[in-house]
C-alpha cells in the first residue's frame, strides 16, 4: 500500500497527489511516469511525475478527472492510500545540453512541463515556457513556473482570459519564425502536440513529444501502447513516452486512444450510479 | 528363517505384491462444450479419489520405470503413484513435491503425452498411465487439506544470507522455495500487481484456476519467502543495486520472455488487433471479462481471428469464445500435425467451436475508420523439412483470401524483455537477447544466476521449475562460506 501525503486540487478537474514511495522517488526523472491502481479490481493508468523528493521520500502526479479512475483518485485524502504504485518507468526526457528551448505545455500538460522545464533549467538550457489551456480557470501551475529561471513565460487561453486569445501554436510559430529557439518539446493532447510538430517542422526545429497512448503494464510485455514512429512499430511505455514528433503517427495514435470510449463512459456511468458523486 | 538387516533388527515383511488392473485408462471428467464455452470455470474437473485410485492401480510399478527419464525433472513418478496404491497419499505428495513444487499446476498444464506420459512402457500399447492427471490429484489433495496438515517443505537453519528473485513465474517461485530450504532468506520482486507470471497473467482461468497459484504462493509465504510486487527491477532496482545498497548476497533472474512478437504487416496497428499478451493479461490478470465490476475493459469481437498454433494461441481463441465471439477462427501456417499446442487444448478447442484454418499465413490486415474488418492471408502448402525437421510451409502464390474479422490476436510468440538487460550492462546475452546461462544457471555476471524462459526462450512451466530449483542448488554452494 502506497500512504497518500498530499493532495491539492488545481483547478475543476485537476488535482495534485503526493504518496510515499522511497525507492521510487530516489529514481524518478524528469518526463518518467509511474503507474497506479487505486484499489483491488482497478485499472492500471499511466500519470507522469510532476514532483519528487528523494531525501523525503515522496513523489507526485498531477491528474485531470476524466473517468472511472481519475474519479475515485479525486475523492481520496491525506491518509489514504494507493495498492500500487509502480515506477519509474519510461526513458527519462533528454534534457541536457540543449541550447534555446520552447516547451510547450497544454492543459493538464503542464504537469509534465514542469519539471522536464525544471530539469532544462538546471542543465543550463534556455528555457521558454507555453502554457495553454482553454480559459483561466483550468491554467494550473503558472506560479511553479514563474518561480523557475526561465527566459520566458508565454500564457495563452482560448479565449483570452489569461495571457494571450491564442493557440499554443501562434507563440510557438513566432518564436521559430524569429530564429529564437534551437529545439522544442510539446506536451499535452495529442491534436495539441500534432500541430505543434507539424508548426515547427518547416522551421527545421525539432519537436520532441510525450505521447500517452494507452498501456496496460508500462513494461513492454503487451504492446497495448504500440505506435508508429517513422514508419516503425515502438512501444510508447518502454521506448518512450517521448518520441520525434515529426515522425510520429498522430492520427493512428487519436485513434488508439479511442478504442474504449464506449466501455470507459459504460464504467463511469455505473460507478457514478454506485457511489452517488455526480461527475 | 526372518529376515534380519546389518544390525540385527529384524526387516518387515514386504509388502504385499501389486496386481496391476487390467482396465482401460481412466477418462478425467469434463464440463460439455456447450455449457464451458460460455464462464471461466474449470473445463476439466479431476478425478475423485475412487478414480485416482483405479487408474494408479494400472500402474505395473516397473523396475525399471521409463516414465521417469520422460518427467523433465526427474519425479519419482512410480514411487508417488505406489504411493496413491497403498493409500498413502502425504507420503505420495512429499514424494511429488521432492522435485516439484506446484504439483496441483503441473498436472494440469504439462504436456505429458510428450513427457512423462510417452515415456510409460504402457504408451507403446496406446494408453499411458495418466500421470499427469494423478499429479494433479495429489496437488489437489494437498491443497485442500488444512494447512498444518498441508506437505510443507523444511525450511532448514537461517544461514544469514540472503537472496532477490527477479519474476514470481515458475522459475521464481521454485527457486524461492528451494532457497528457504536451505535457509536462505529470499525476497520475490514481481513488476505486475500479481505473483504468478504467466500462470496469472497468461493460462486462462478455465484451464488454471488463479485460486490454486495464489495458494501456492500463500504457502511460500508461510515458509517465510518475502514478495514485493510493484517492483520493475531494471527501474526500481538495478540489479547492481539490490546486491549493494538493498544488501542482497545473490540474485536469481526469473524474468520470464514476455515482450510480444509482431509480423511487421499492414495494419498491425488498427483498433481490434491485440498481442495475445495483452487480450489474455486484461481478462486473466485485470478479469475484464467481469468488465464494468472489474475497470479494465477489452474488446469483445464477433468474429475474431487468432494467428498462431501454440498454447497461447488456444488460450486466446477459447478466450475469445468465452468472451462472446460467434465465431473464432484459428489461422496457422502449417497443418494441425505440427501445431506445439498440447494435443488436449486443441481436442478442447475444437469441441469448443474454434475452426481451424490450416495452412494459410496472414499477408495484410485491413480496417476500416481505424478498426480491424478483416485478415488478407496467403495460401501455403508444406515444403521440403527446414533445420528443426519439421516442413516448413511456403506460399502458394495468387491463392489469397479474405477473412472477415472484428479482432485478431496476434499469438506468434514472446522473446526476451530487455529492459533489465539494459541496465546490466555486464550480464552477458545471447544474440537474441536471452540470459547466457550454464547448467547450474551462473551467469557471467559474479552471483547472478538465472534460469526458466528468459534463458532458454519460452518453453514450458515444469522446465522453468526445475531451472529454478537447479540454480537454487548453485546459488546455495555459491553462498556456503568459502564457497567462490
Ligand atoms: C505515459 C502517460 C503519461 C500520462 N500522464 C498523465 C498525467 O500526468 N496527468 C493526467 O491527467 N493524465 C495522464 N495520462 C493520461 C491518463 O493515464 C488517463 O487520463 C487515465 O488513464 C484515465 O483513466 P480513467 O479511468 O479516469 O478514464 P477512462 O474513462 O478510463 O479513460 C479516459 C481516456 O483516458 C485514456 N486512458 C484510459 N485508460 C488508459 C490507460 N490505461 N492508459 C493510458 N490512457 C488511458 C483513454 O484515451 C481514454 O479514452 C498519461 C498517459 C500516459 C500513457
Ligand atoms: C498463454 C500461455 C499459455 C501457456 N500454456 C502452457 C502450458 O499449457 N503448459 C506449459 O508447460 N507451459 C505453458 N506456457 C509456457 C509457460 O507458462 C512458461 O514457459 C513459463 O511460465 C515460464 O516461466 P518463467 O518463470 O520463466 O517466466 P514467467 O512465467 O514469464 O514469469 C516471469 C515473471 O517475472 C516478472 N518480471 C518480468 N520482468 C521483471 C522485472 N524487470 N522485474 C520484476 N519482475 C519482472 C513478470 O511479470 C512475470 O511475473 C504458456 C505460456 C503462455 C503465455
Ligand atoms: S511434472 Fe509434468 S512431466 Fe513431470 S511427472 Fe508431472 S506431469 Fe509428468
Ligand atoms: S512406466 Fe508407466 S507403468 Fe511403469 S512405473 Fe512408470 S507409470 Fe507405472
Ligand atoms: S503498456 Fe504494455 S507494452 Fe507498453
Amino acid at each position: 500500500m502506497f500512504r497518500i501525503v498530499h493532495t491539492r486540487q488545481l483547478s475543476d478537474a485537476v488535482f495534485e497527489m503526493g504518496v510515499e514511495a522511497p525507492a521510487i522517488a530516489a529514481k524518478a526523472r524528469a518526463g518518467q511516469f509511474l503507474i497506479l491502481r487505486v484499489a483491488e479490481g482497478g485499472e492500471r493508468i499511466p500519470l507522469t511525475f510532476s514532483d519528487w523528493s528523494a531525501e523525503e521520500g515522496w513523489i507526485r502526479f498531477i491528474f485531470m478527472r476524466v473517468g472511472k479512475t481519475t474519479h475515485q483518485l479525486s475523492h481520496l485524502q491525506v491518509g489514504d492510500a494507493l495498492t500500487d504504485v509502480v515506477g519509474p518507468l519510461g526513458v527519462p526526457t533528454h534534457t541536457e545540453g540543449l541550447g534555446r528551448v520552447a516547451v510547450v505545455g497544454g492543459g493538464v500538460g503542464a504537469a509534465v512541463a514542469y519539471p522536464v522545464s525544471r530539469a532544462m533549467c538546471d542543465a543550463g538550457a534556455e528555457v521558454t515556457v507555453i502554457l495553454g489551456a482553454r480559459n483561466a480557470d483550468l491554467l494550473i501551475l503558472e506560479d511553479e513556473f514563474r518561480a523557475l529561471p526561465l527566459k520566458e513565460l508565454i500564457i495563452a487561453t482560448d479565449d483570452g482570459s489569461a495571457g494571450r486569445k491564442d493557440l499554443v501554436t501562434a507563440p510557438l510559430k513566432e518564436l521559430c519564425e524569429s530564429g529564437a529557439i534551437d529545439a522544442s518539446m510539446a506536451i499535452g493532447p495529442a491534436i495539441m502536440m500534432k500541430f505543434c510538430a507539424a508548426t515547427t517542422k518547416p522551421y527545421g526545429v525539432p519537436c520532441v513529444v510525450s505521447l500517452n497512448p494507452i498501456m496496460v503494464d508500462g513494461t513492454g510485455m503487451c504492446g497495448a501502447c504500440r505506435v508508429t514512429v517513422g514508419g516503425q512499430t515502438r512501444f510508447g511505455c518502454v521506448d518512450g513516452p517521448d518520441f520525434d514528433g515529426h515522425l510520429v503517427d498522430f492520427e493512428e495514435l487519436m485513434s488508439r486512444q479511442r478504442v474504449y470510449t464506449d466501455d470507459e463512459r459504460l464504467a463511469d456511468a455505473e460507478y457514478h450510479r454506485e457511489c452517488s458523486c455526480g461527475p | 528363517m526372518r529376515a534380519v538387516d546389518d544390525t540385527g533388527s529384524p526387516v518387515p515383511p514386504e509388502k504385499p505384491r501389486h496386481k496391476p488392473a487390467r482396465i482401460s485408462r481412466t477418462a478425467m471428467p469434463e464440463r460439455g462444450p456447450e455449457e464451458r464455452a460460455r464462464d471461466f470455470d474449470e473445463v476439466t474437473l479431476g478425478y475423485t479419489e475412487e478414480m485416482a485410485r483405479a487408474e494408479a492401480s494400472r500402474c505395473l510399478q516397473c523396475r525399471n520405470a521409463t516414465c521417469i527419464d520422460g518427467c523433465p525433472v526427474n519425479i519419482d513418478i512410480k514411487s508417488f503413484i505406489g504411493g496413491i496404491i497403498d493409500g498413502d497419499y502425504h507420503e505420495a505428495v512429499a514424494i511429488l513435491k521432492e522435485r516439484n513444487a506446484l504439483p496441483a499446476i503441473c498436472g494440469r498444464v504439462c504436456p505429458q503425452e510428450e513427457q512423462c506420459e510417452a515415456a510409460c512402457v504402457l504408451a507403446r500399447k496406446g494408453e499411458p498411465v495418466a500421470i499427469g492427471r494423478l499429479e494433479r490429484w495429489l496437488g489437489d489433495f494437498d491443497l485442500a487439506c488444512e494447512l498444518e496438515h498441508r506437505c510443507v517443505p523444511e525450511v532448514g537453519p537461517d544461514s544469514g544470507k540472503r537472496v532477490a528473485v527477479i519474476g514470481s513465474g515458475p522459475a521464481g517461485l521454485a527457486c524461492a522455495g528451494e532457497l528457504r530450504r536451505f535457509g536462505h532468506a529470499v525476497t520475490v520482486f514481481e513488476s505486475l500487481h500479481a505473483t504468478g507470471g504467466v500462470l496469472t497473467y497468461g493460462i486462462p482461468e478455465f484451464r488454471l484456476p488463479k485460486h490454486i497459484v495464489q495458494a501456492e504462493v500463500g504457502l511460500l509465504e508461510e515458509m517465510g519467502v518475502e514478495i514485493r510486487c510493484d517492483v520493475v527491477v531494471g527501474a526500481t532496482y538495478t540489479i547492481d543495486e539490490l546486491m549493494t545498497a538493498e544488501g542482497y548476497d545473490a540474485v536469481f533472474i526469473g524474468n520470464g520472455a514476455g515482450l510480444p512478437m509482431f509480423m511487421g504487416i499492414p495494419g498491425e496497428n488498427l483498433n481490434g488487433v491485440y498481442s495475445a499478451n495483452e487480450f489474455l493479461t486484461r481478462v486473466n490478470l485485470m478479469r475484464a471479462y467481469e468488465f464494468p465490476k472489474a475497470d479494465t475493459p477489452v474488446w469483445r469481437g464477433r468474429k475474431v481471428a487468432v494467428v498462431g498454433g501454440g498454447n497461447v494461441a488456444m488460450d486466446a481463441a477459447r478466450t475469445a469464445k468465452r468472451l462472446g465471439a460467434e465465431e473464432v477462427f484459428l489461422v496457422y501456417r502449417r497443418t494441425e500435425d505440427e501445431m506445439p499446442a498440447r494435443k488436449e487444448e486443441v481436442h478442447h478447442a475444437r469441441e469448443e467451436g474454434i475452426e481451424f484454418k490450416m495452412l494459410c499465413s496472414p499477408a495484410e490486415i485491413l480496417g476500416n475508420d481505424g478498426f480491424v474488418t478483416g485478415l488478407v492471408a496467403n495460401r501455403m502448402e508444406l515444403g521440403e523439412p527446414d533445420a528443426s525437421g519439421r516442413r516448413s510451409p511456403v506460399c502458394v502464390l495468387g491463392q489469397d483470401f479474405t477473412i472477415d474479422c472484428d479482432t485478431l490476436i496476434m499469438a506468434i510468440g514472446t522473446r526476451a524483455n530487455p529492459l533489465l538487460a539494459q541496465t546490466t550492462p555486464d550480464l552477458e546475452l545471447s544474440s537474441r537477447g536471452y540470459v547466457l546461462a550454464d547448467e547450474h544457471g551462473a551467469t557471467s555476471k559474479r552471483g547472478v544466476f538465472a534460469g526458466g524462459d528468459i534463458v532458454t526462450g519460452s518453453a514450458t512451466v515444469i522446465l522453468a521449475m526445475g531451472a529454478g530449483k537447479v540454480a537454487a542448488r548453485a546459488i546455495d554452494r555459491w553462498l556456503k562460506p568459502g564457497a567462490e
